[in-house]
């Protein structure tokens, strides 16, 4: 029953033990960003169990194809690749009118972001490493882009960051809310990484994109699979129980 | 009635440095235009570390009801309109990336309609915030009320939150501005550290 599933929300609310702890010395700039007092508990309400994605979605359009979305009408250099997956919710249905939004550096580990100015890294005319798209019915999301560079940092000595695509996510519900990064599974550069080994050991394999032949396009790019489960429920207004 | 076992949830990670490109679209801190119905606030504050300095890589994002308490959603018996792109309309949602030297955060928009509270009764107007920033590997969500809000007394969440935290909510009016400005720190941490809510 709706009324057995909506409610309280406790057992979909954001599982803490699934994500990073806020304080995480190896990662520096943690420090002084992180709560060190309780959150405070709150009955989910039409404030949390409503969000963006469905008013968001209907008036932003899909640039979903990063490897000509610059709009010079060349093709951006690197290794094409596909990234399409689902997104999921606490129980594992589907999440539509979610926006999808990435950002990532071109395949020399170069962000065309004004900060980005201490590696000596090309720039490439032909891309932004900016797209985004919306979830379909089915949750599914896709984009086309190239395989992102590993680039330096300044966490520690010799530290680099593995290839990775950052993904925010804007559904349905705020108290969904998801940022996170995609990285590549096989990537030897991972244990060395304090922000991907931020999160538990049990649920990093979740921000892993896995090699996918029946993705991967002929003779155009190879397929990533990258599914996406979020914290929440996703509520259809039969369910509602504010009321 | 058997309730499917819990999917592990993917991590959060942080936004970075970089995530501007994306999300740090000049203009979505506006949530209003002309047509907008409902009284005009601004509400603005700085982000704060643990020791008090700016953040200068921020991000503030805002949701909000229209000035009748109704969300722009579904469960509120919203449903998407049929044209897309230039009428974009009231959506209830803003981001605002904090200013580089400040860690300023500010929106135009309107003061919120009291939502219904399913434990009962009317909550007080508020507004919905989530923070990230660099150096952050999750967001945090908090709520802002408005300080001339009598409704603030009944509010079961806010007065939920210990008394002597209550006021990290409660942003203030300031004297004399057209529309109304109300102002909110927000601290990561520290003797000030504003209530996070777990949702």
């Amino acid at each position: 029953m709706a009324s057995d599933r909506v409610g309280s929300g406790d057992d979909v609310r954001r599982a803490h033990d699934d994500h990073p702890p806020f304080r995480y010395p190896d990662y520096k700039s943690t420090m002084a960003r992180s709560p060190e007092r309780d959150m405070v508990t709150v009955l989910r309400t039409l404030s949390e169990r409503t969000g963006p994605g469905p008013a968001w979605s209907a008036v932003e359009d899909d640039d979903a194809d990063l490897t000509t979305n610059a709009g010079t009408g060349g093709r951006a250099i690197g290794a094409r690749i596909v990234v399409t997956g689902r997104v999921l919710d606490a129980h594992g249905a589907p999440v539509p009118d979610t926006l999808v939004e990435i950002w990532q550096a071109n395949a020399a580990g170069r962000y065309t972001h004004w900060r980005e100015t201490e590696y000596d890294a090309p720039l490439d005319p032909n891309f932004l490493g900016v797209g985004q798209c919306h979830t379909d019915a089915d949750g599914i999301y896709e984009f086309l882009t190239i395989r992102p560079g590993p680039y330096p940092w300044g966490n520690h000595p010799n530290a680099w960051r593995p290839a990775h695509v950052h993904l925010s996510l804007l559904g349905p519900a705020l108290g969904s809310r998801l940022v996170t990064q995609l990285y590549f599974a096989g990537d030897p550069m991972l244990e060395l990484d304090p922000i991907y080994c931020s999160a538990p050991p049990h649920s990093r394999h979740r921000m892993l994109a896995h090699y996918d032949h029946d993705v991967s396009v002929e003779n155009w790019a190879t397929g990533w699979r990258f599914d996406i489960v979020l914290a929440g429920e996703h509520a259809t207004p039969g369910e509602r129980q504010d009321d | 009635m058997g309730r499917p076992r819990r999917t592990r949830q993917t991590p959060s990670q942080t936004v970075g440095p970089f995530f501007g490109m994306a999300l740090g679209r000049e203009g979505d801190e506006v949530l209003v235009d002309d047509d907008t119905p409902g009284e005009r606030i601004r509400l603005e504050g700085r982000l704060l570390d643990g020791n008090g300095d700016p953040v200068e890589d921020g991000l503030v994002e805002l949701w909000q009801a229209d000035a009748s308490g109704r969300y722009r959603h579904p469960l509120d018996d919203w449903d998407p309109p049929p044209s897309t792109g230039d009428a974009r309309g009231f959506t209830g949602f803003g981001r605002c990336p904090t200013a580089f030297e400040t860690g300023a955060w500010a929106f135009d928009t309107i003061r919120p309609g009291a939502v219904a509270d399913p434990a009962g009764g009317m909550q007080a107007p508020h507004l919905n915030l989530v923070v990230q920033a660099r150096g952050m590997l999750d967001a945090l969500f908090t709520r802002v009320y408005l300080d001339d809000e009598p409704a603030n007394e009944a509010d079961r969440v806010l007065q939920s939150v210990p008394a002597e935290r209550r006021a990290t909510l409660v942003a203030t009016r300031q004297d004399g501005d057209d529309p109304p400005t109300f102002v909110l720190d927000l601290h990561l941490q520290g003797p000030d550290e504003t209530v996070f809510l777990d949702v």
